[in-house]
């Protein structure tokens, strides 16, 4: 279980995050929907430790566990994984080495053994293949003159062979088309499960056709404002989002 | 920049008030005649051993047995500078030519033991016609050493010369390189990569004079440097009249990793014929921070995500050495100084 109680972050001295609560529990996929400016993208850099994210009020835990006194790294060991809206370009660091640094960092930190090349590049081509993508991409600086859709892609692949088990998707379609965005989907679909969580960050109805979230919430000014089912959805999509905004109250 | 240094005439020595030197003051750290390093016995070996070739060496500064090399055919050289000696110095200089359509790789080594030496070197080296050469240039001094050494290559129509420097630097070092481009369709790469950290220092200085038609220069210097370590990068092209479809391009690019750490950069284009393809390209910064907490959050530890930042930066230069058992050594002397 995700448990966020009362956060506020700042960004420099400005308030973004004003209290926000929200339970997501194992197993179920909650979405984030919310206006442009509400503090969407924040909650994933929040959550996931981003420096210059400051949590001045609030807890989160993930699994019991306190998460905003750990490192970026340490979460990732935890099982925490940001989906970016906008994925890094890495020049020089092929996205084999990448994904094979990271997971390797990940277990050590777990005190798991770490996994030998040809076991990786046998879990590799086999989930690669499932996203459909070029094996030989993946032998290339990592996201370095990838599309937009390459790069979608190759954040599903990492979180396939990461496992992790709080998933955050940042606007995960924006830049697909819908072939992309159907690839993108499935493969999030493919690690639906009981023991992870996931919340999939929105602005739009559209990707939610595709992953079916458990629960919606309104993030409008740094606090969850309205939660209800996945028909809370469109209902935003018909109606905006302007009863949420605070001078159209 | 003409003025060459020579040990035994301090006079020689340039402070930073002579312009190409302004980066390297060599007569703050060194005013007067240093005593001869004594001589010393080495095996044959170096960075490079496993590379096999001919071998050609100077304990401080003594020739073990030529002094000079021509090669033909394929041939791989390596020229070893072994430096062990502390509060001396000495001076050795060497002449490496190439027949017409040889194809060589140099591959050069400065060894240094012992601390607070001076070494002075002079490399002079024809490219005839149609030849191919490779050197790669890997510097392991002590931090208390001092060393100048000045490369002179002259190109010929149709050869190919490729150059790669690495270097971790000294107490105060400087490698020169001047090139004189000459004759139609003549190809040179330029390439240099510094590492320093503590108090060190070193400045790559080049001159590349292009006095034929359609020459190709391709220059990519990259550096590090962290703690108080200061390195400068001076690279001048000269594209003489008559010189036309002449295509020059240099880079030089710097990370900053300590706050007291300092790169001084100098590029210079110098265009007197027509018809001609210049660039220069300077950047100076810190990793990228976004870059930095992306690897963080796939699990990457912060030292570990820095250490493949500043790897993946510097590779690209090592990337471009044309020799594949000359990258991999530089690849793990880099790798282990990171």
């Amino acid at each position: 279980m995700l448990s966020i109680s009362n956060l506020h972050v700042t960004i420099g001295d400005k308030p973004i995050l004003k209290g926000l609560t929200l339970d997501v529990p194992a197993g179920e996929v909650h979405a984030i929907m919310g206006p442009n400016g509400a503090g969407k993208s924040t909650l994933g850099y929040a959550l996931s430790g981003r420096p210059g994210y400051e949590a001045t009020e609030g807890t989160v835990s993930w699994q019991g566990q306190d998460l905003l006194d750990l490192e970026p790294a340490e979460r990732a060991a935890k099982g925490v994984f940001l989906s970016f809206q906008y994925p890094i370009e890495i020049p020089g660091v092929p996205a084999l080495t990448f994904v094979r640094t990271a997971l390797n960092a990940q277990k050590r930190a777990r005190g798991e053994e770490e996994v030998s090349a040809p076991a990786f590049l046998k879990m590799v081509r086999a989930a690669s293949s499932a996203l459909k993508m070029d094996f030989d991409m993946l032998k290339r600086p990592l996201n370095v003159g990838f599309s937009g859709g390459e790069k979608k892609r190759m954040e599903i692949l990492q979180m396939a062979l990461l496992e992790p088990s709080l998933l955050i998707l940042d606007e995960t379609d924006s830049g697909l088309d819908i072939d992309a965005l159907r690839i993108v989907s499935e493969g999030v679909n493919a690690l639906r499960s009981p023991d992870r969580a996931m919340l999939v960050i929105t602005h739009y109805q559209r990707l939610l056709d595709y992953i079916k979230p458990d629960r919606v919430h309104v993030l409008a000014g740094g606090r969850i404002v309205a939660s209800g089912g996945p028909e809370l959805a469109h209902q935003l999509e018909a109606e905006g989002y302007d009863k949420y905004l605070p001078q159209a109250a | 920049m003409s003025t060459a240094v020579d040990l035994r005439d301090p006079s020689t020595f340039p402070s930073r008030r002579v312009e190409a030197w302004k980066y390297t003051d060599l007569r703050r750290v060194l005013r007067e005649t240093p005593p001869p390093s004594p001589a010393i016995k080495i095996a044959p070996g170096g960075p490079f051993a496993s590379l096999g070739g001919e071998e050609i060496a100077f304990a401080n500064g003594r020739a073990v047995g030529a002094d000079a090399f021509v090669a033909s055919g394929k041939q791989t050289l390596r020229l070893r500078f072994v430096s062990d000696a502390t509060g001396t110095g000495h001076s050795a200089s060497v002449r490496i030519a190439v027949k017409p359509g040889a194809k060589l790789t140099l591959l050069e080594s400065h060894e240094g033991a012992g601390a607070g030496y001076v070494a002075n070197y002079r490399i002079d080296l024809d490219v005839p016609a149609g030849a191919e050469v490779t050197r790669v240039v890997l510097i392991d001094e002590p931090s208390e050493a001092i060393s100048v050494a000045a490369a002179h290559v002259k190109t010929s129509p149709g050869a190919v010369y490729r150059q790669t420097t690495i270097t971790g630097g000294a107490k105060l070092q400087r490698q020169e390189t001047h090139l004189a481009h000459g004759g139609e369709a003549t190809e040179v790469t330029l390439d240099g990569v510094y590492a320093l950290s503590g108090e060190r220092h070193t400045d790559l200085t080049s001159v590349v004079r292009h006095g034929g038609l359609n020459g190709v220069t391709s220059q990519l210097t990259k550096g590090v440097v962290r703690d108080t370590a200061r390195g400068a990068f001076q690279g001048k092209i000269v594209v003489e009249r008559g010189a036309d479809g002449t295509d020059a391009r240099m880079g030089h690019h710097a990370l900053i990793l300590g706050e007291r750490a300092e790169v001084d950069a100098k590029p210079e284009l110098e265009i007197y014929a027509d018809d001609v393809q210049c660039a220069h390209g300077n950047t100076v910064g810190n990793l990228d921070e976004s870059a930095l907490f992306y690897m963080q959050q796939r699990g990457i530890p912060a030292d570990e995500a820095r250490a493949l930042l500043t790897q993946a930066f510097l590779f690209e230069v090592v990337d471009r050495i044309d020799h594949e058992g000359a990258r991999e050594v530089v690849r793990s002397w880099l790798t282990a100084r990171l």
